[in-house]
């Protein structure tokens, strides 16, 4: 069991400033995200686009901004728990929060704040009838141990990075790989398309375009799929080991909506005048994923609103404590590691 | 009026006609979120990069539009439920020769 002062649903921008508002106020934080790198959309879907509206910076690349912010947060030592999606929310009877992934990782805390975004990214799936009755029986979306497909047909459909990236992968692990496309062309890396291109000449990848599966077939377990070629017309069925779609991850709430949180619009529902908190006291919405009257999807309006949710959640969590803000350029900020930034004091001396 | 009427028929069916500027530095997408006619959250998810497809739609008028970037082509490329009249609305901008202009929205997916 991880335990923590407040656990952050999502690790993308407003998540990751959360650590550092939180961490002004001596507040510990833990950030469970379904990617398997922080920085959410950032890091995932464009990193290498400029932003333009980030006070203070003319333009950023998103991974740059990423980068900064897990500088900016390394004082504070927060915990991670990333490729896991949080899957249950649970209230103990002592009022804390049971925050329990989909791989079985338990956080405690006595806040949770929600910082999900559009959601947790997953994988896109096809619409093959029947597709979902061989998932892990032949088919998954995504690869996650290369080794299993050791000496195996495997078939991949998809035309951007990671079906061009995983073919080529592949090629010298699975005994034949086949790449299907839609279209002649793919979208990538300029260097994965030439190898493709080169590995496809050796005969290492099986190249079949413009085509898509649309059927497949099995018993138990996954046994062949069929291949529609859409410039010849004709239609083949080819036994297979191994079906990968990969076909790009689209953002989902999931579990979240059934957390018992007032949703609208997709969004969350969270007090907007004060300190977005949602209809469960103690459980915040910040950033993308809530939804309040003038809401505006802005990484800096996710800054100010974990800023906020922060001075509440120190309110909830030390209730008879006094305190107020205080400013980083008069209180420094003193990480958990010991190390302690401040301004330059200034010199009073006489000049004679 | 720097305004073109559009027809935008929603993901039940339901026809709308509609009138969107065309010095709002604007496109499809956000036409069709600024006039909430599909659930807030179901279209647009990535803003407008040519990114998600969430915003693609079947051109049914005869309109000649902007040419496909290689990002439109490659995204459409991935996505489903894609025709050969498909388009990322949030990659065609609110011109006047859109006037009379008449698209549907493809399935959420």
């Amino acid at each position: 069991m991880i335990t923590t002062d407040i656990l952050i649903i999502g690790a993308g921008p407003t998540g990751l400033f959360t650590v550092f508002e939180a961490g002004l106020l001596q507040l510990k934080c833990h950030l469970v995200d379904a990617l398997p790198q922080p920085g959410g959309q950032l890091a995932e879907l464009y990193p290498k686009k400029p932003i333009y509206d980030i006070p203070g910076y003319p333009e950023v690349l998103a991974g740059e901004l990423v980068d900064n912010l897990m500088k900016q947060i390394e004082p504070f030592q927060p915990g991670f728990t990333l490729g896991e999606r949080a899957e249950t929310l649970e209230r103990t009877e002592d009022d804390y929060f049971i925050v329990t992934t989909n791989k079985g990782t338990k956080h405690k805390s006595k806040i949770v704040a929600i910082a999900g975004g559009l959601g947790s990214f997953e994988p896109r799936k096809p619409e093959i009838s029947g597709i979902e009755k061989f998932e892990d029986r032949g088919v998954s979306y995504m690869v996650k141990d290369p080794e299993q497909y050791r000496g195996k047909k495997v078939l991949i459909a998809g035309g951007g990075d990671s079906a061009l990236d995983w073919s080529i992968f592949l090629s010298d692990i699975a005994s034949e790989v086949h790449l299907v496309h839609r279209r002649n062309e793919f979208r990538g890396a300029l260097d994965s398309v030439e190898k493709v291109q080169e590995l496809k000449n050796k005969g290492k990848i099986l190249l079949n375009t413009p085509a898509e599966v649309v059927e497949i077939k099995g018993g138990d377990s996954l046994e062949s799929l069929v291949i529609h070629n859409h410039q010849t017309d004709l239609t083949k069925e080819m036994a297979v080991d191994a079906f990968i779609p990969l076909f790009g991850l689209s953002p989902k709430l999931g579990p979240l909506s059934d957390w018992g949180l007032e949703i609208e619009k997709n969004a969350i529902k969270v007090n907007h005048t004060l300190d977005y908190q949602t209809n469960i006291p103690g459980v915040y919405a910040i950033g993308d994923v809530n939804t309040y009257p003038g809401k505006l999807k802005l990484i800096l309006c996710g800054f100010h609103e974990a800023t906020l949710m922060c001075q509440s959640a120190y309110a909830r969590i030390y209730p008879d404590k006094r305190y107020v803000m205080k400013y980083t350029t008069v209180g420094g900020v003193t990480g958990f590691d010991g190390s302690k930034k401040e301004a330059p004091k200034a010199v009073v001396k006489t000049i004679d | 009026m720097n305004e073109v009427a559009i027809t935008i028929i929603d993901r039940q069916g339901v026809k709308h006609e509609l009138q969107a500027p065309t010095d709002m530095n604007m496109n499809l997408m956000e036409v069709v979120r600024s006039y909430e006619i599909e659930p807030d959250g179901t279209v647009g998810i990535c803003g407008g990069m040519a990114m998600c497809a969430s915003c693609q739609c079947y051109i049914q008028s005869s309109h000649e539009l902007n040419p496909m970037s290689d990002e439109e082509e490659a995204m459409l490329s991935e996505a489903f439920h894609v025709k050969d009249n498909s388009r990322l609305g949030c990659q065609i901008p609110i011109t006047e020769e859109l006037e009379g202009l008449v698209i549907e929205m493809a399935p959420e997916s």
